[in-house]
């Protein structure tokens, strides 16, 4: 279900984090959620799959995170691993908008990396464009997303707005 | 406008965008490989009937040719019932090649039209002045079922190539340079034109890998203007559209104020250049990587194994024999390029050089089959990416370079520079 407001801890990833390592084209025959799951990030961060297992995580991360490919298996096994979202400095492009497409909320910050230490505790408002982070309390504001985006974001997916839908809105 | 902006107003039914508007776009064909089951799952979970046009869709089966594991025998075998049943004639099935170079043979693509297909490097076909663009698997199911996609208007970055090509120097050389001097992230978002008096002198294979790359600049899509060498291509493959296209007035000058930022590239003194592990855009000129030993050569995918680059190499290869412990691979991206380089000799040069030819597919580019690395293995590739893992092993190092190096590299057993073979 969408929610507008999402809470979680902050998994800190670096620069240019590619498909290939979000997840390995070795796995790419793979269709069921519980199985690409497991492979999230397998060639970035060791065993990440076991360290979240347990938590709601909000991934953050450097410049053109997701560059490379066009697999939609990167954002389909970040959503089924359960993270909760993913804020960044910017995205590679098609990666950004599988996200979108597959209900997993993406935003665009260009400091993040600088303003949050690794397990802070982060709430993101979707409705208002906001990143409230603590010690000390503060909020950032961010882009908000364009119209067309949120709605296959509140509908949980292209694959439900289409189903809801039928075509798009102009 | 610009024409990559003409192309989108008219598929959005529009008499003018402007970048960073939302558009919906209507899509002149939609290519989906072997590697995106997913993209028929989405289809049938949007509640997918019937395709909206059978006639604008086409399959082709590159990333896993001939399937080498059950899943991926099955995932292929789904989308050949899939096609059957709706009615969709143009699929290429396992014997075929690489989705980027069977689609221009075919007669699938032309100036002014819009592509998507589900691969990153589908920026390719900005060389035939098509906007054309990488999409995700529920992305298609949605275009499946629509015919539309939705689309940010891209800002355009113009990037001039001038000055003259040294002996030995191949678009790969160009493009890596140019990677290496802009960044992974330059064009995030945004399509980037080539033009410059290397542009119009490369031929369409050398232009075909100068777009391609783009998508490691972040590119969505790209653009060279079609000139005669185009159209001489086209006037093969579709004469139909070759017809319309020939009919349609066009103005030779762009206006300069529809480019976001403009950058300028002499490649005179350009040596040949070579990107190092892990980053497309850590790149050295070949002279100061001579001697690392390596284990595979590989020469082929959409972007590194075409007539043009399997040519270089048989130029280079011909009468001698590789290192006796590298393996060279050789997979020509189509069926037909493998028939023409079966007829001028270069395959015959290239198997007794001690080559290893498999038929056409991506191969091991993206590490599912047909010569995947282990681990402490050393390649020099062709193909565009060099990332942790891509071709096997995460402690494989992938070096990327013109097939003119890889060449000169299986003969030595290292690195070297394929300037002293000319």
């Amino acid at each position: 279900m969408f929610k507008s407001i999402i809470t979680g801890k902050a998994f800190k990833l670096g620069d240019d984090i590619d498909t290939d390592q979000i997840y390995p084209g070795r796995y790419l025959h793979l269709t069921s959620p519980e199985e690409m799951a497991v492979h999230v990030m397998e060639d970035a961060v060791p065993n990440f799959y076991k360290k979240i297992e347990w938590e709601d995580w909000i991934i953050v991360a450097g410049k053109n995170f997701g560059c490379g490919s066009s697999r939609e298996h990167a954002p389909r096994a970040i959503l089924c691993a359960g993270i909760k979202a993913l804020v960044a400095e910017s995205f590679g492009r098609i990666f950004y908008r599988n996200a979108i497409n597959v209900g997993l909320p993406v935003l665009k910050y260009p400091e993040i990396i600088k303003e949050v230490h690794q397990n802070d505790s982060i709430e993101i408002n979707l409705k208002d464009g906001l990143i409230t982070l603590y010690d000390p309390e503060r909020k950032i504001s961010i882009e908000k997303y364009p119209t067309q985006l949120l709605n296959i974001l509140k509908s949980g997916g292209l694959i439900s707005y289409l189903k809801k839908y039928g075509k798009y809105s102009y | 406008m610009h024409p990559l902006h003409q192309i989108l107003a008219r598929a959005a039914g529009r008499e003018k965008v402007k970048p960073g508007e939302f558009i919906v776009a209507k899509v002149d064909l939609a290519e989906i490989n072997d590697l995106y089951l997913q993209v028929l799952l989405s289809f049938k979970e949007m509640g997918g009937d019937k395709v909206w046009d059978p006639q604008k869709i086409t399959f082709v089966m590159d990333h896993y040719a001939p399937a080498p594991t059950i899943k991926a025998a099955e995932n292929q075998k789904k989308m050949r019932e899939f096609a059957k049943e709706q009615g969709i004639k143009q699929f290429f099935d396992i014997n075929r090649g690489v989705c980027h170079q069977v689609m221009p043979e075919e007669g699938l693509v032309w100036p002014g039209m819009m592509l998507v297909a589900t691969d990153s490097h589908t920026t390719t076909h900005g060389a035939f002045g098509a906007f054309s663009t990488g999409i995700g698997a529920t992305d298609m199911a949605a275009v499946l079922l629509t015919g539309e996609i939705w689309l940010r208007v891209p800002e355009i970055i113009k990037i001039n190539v001038e000055g003259k090509i040294r002996k030995g120097i191949m678009a790969k050389d160009i493009i890596l340079y140019i990677i290496s001097q802009l960044g992974t992230d330059i064009a995030l978002y945004k399509a980037i034109e080539f033009d410059g008096e290397v542009v119009k002198d490369l031929s369409l294979d050398e232009r075909l890998v100068l777009c391609n790359m783009s998508v490691e600049m972040g590119a969505k899509a790209t653009y060279i203007r079609p000139d005669e060498k185009v159209m001489e291509y086209i006037s093969h493959t579709n004469s139909e559209k070759y017809k319309e296209f020939k009919s349609v007035k066009r103005t030779n000058n762009i206006n300069s104020e529809v480019y976001e930022s403009v950058y300028n590239f002499d490649i005179s003194d350009l040596e040949p250049q070579i990107a190092l592990p892990n980053r497309v855009d850590k790149v050295v000129p070949v002279s100061q990587m001579i001697e690392e030993p390596i284990h595979q050569a590989f020469i082929g995918t959409c972007t590194g194994g075409r007539i043009n680059d399997i040519k270089i190499a048989a130029e280079i290869i011909k009468g001698k024999k590789i290192a006796p412990w590298v393996r060279l691979l050789v997979i020509p991206a189509s069926s037909q390029i493998l028939k023409k380089c079966i007829e001028l000799g270069y395959i015959q040069i290239l198997l007794d050089s001690g080559a290893t030819l498999a038929t056409p597919s991506c191969g091991p580019c993206l590490g599912a089959h047909e010569g995947v690395l282990a681990p402490g293995e050393n390649c020099i590739s062709t193909s565009s990416r060099n990332f942790p893992g891509r071709m096997g092993s995460t402690d494989a190092k992938i070096f990327l370079s013109s097939p003119a190096t890889v060449a000169a590299s299986a003969l030595k057993g290292s690195i070297a520079d394929p300037r002293e073979f000319f």
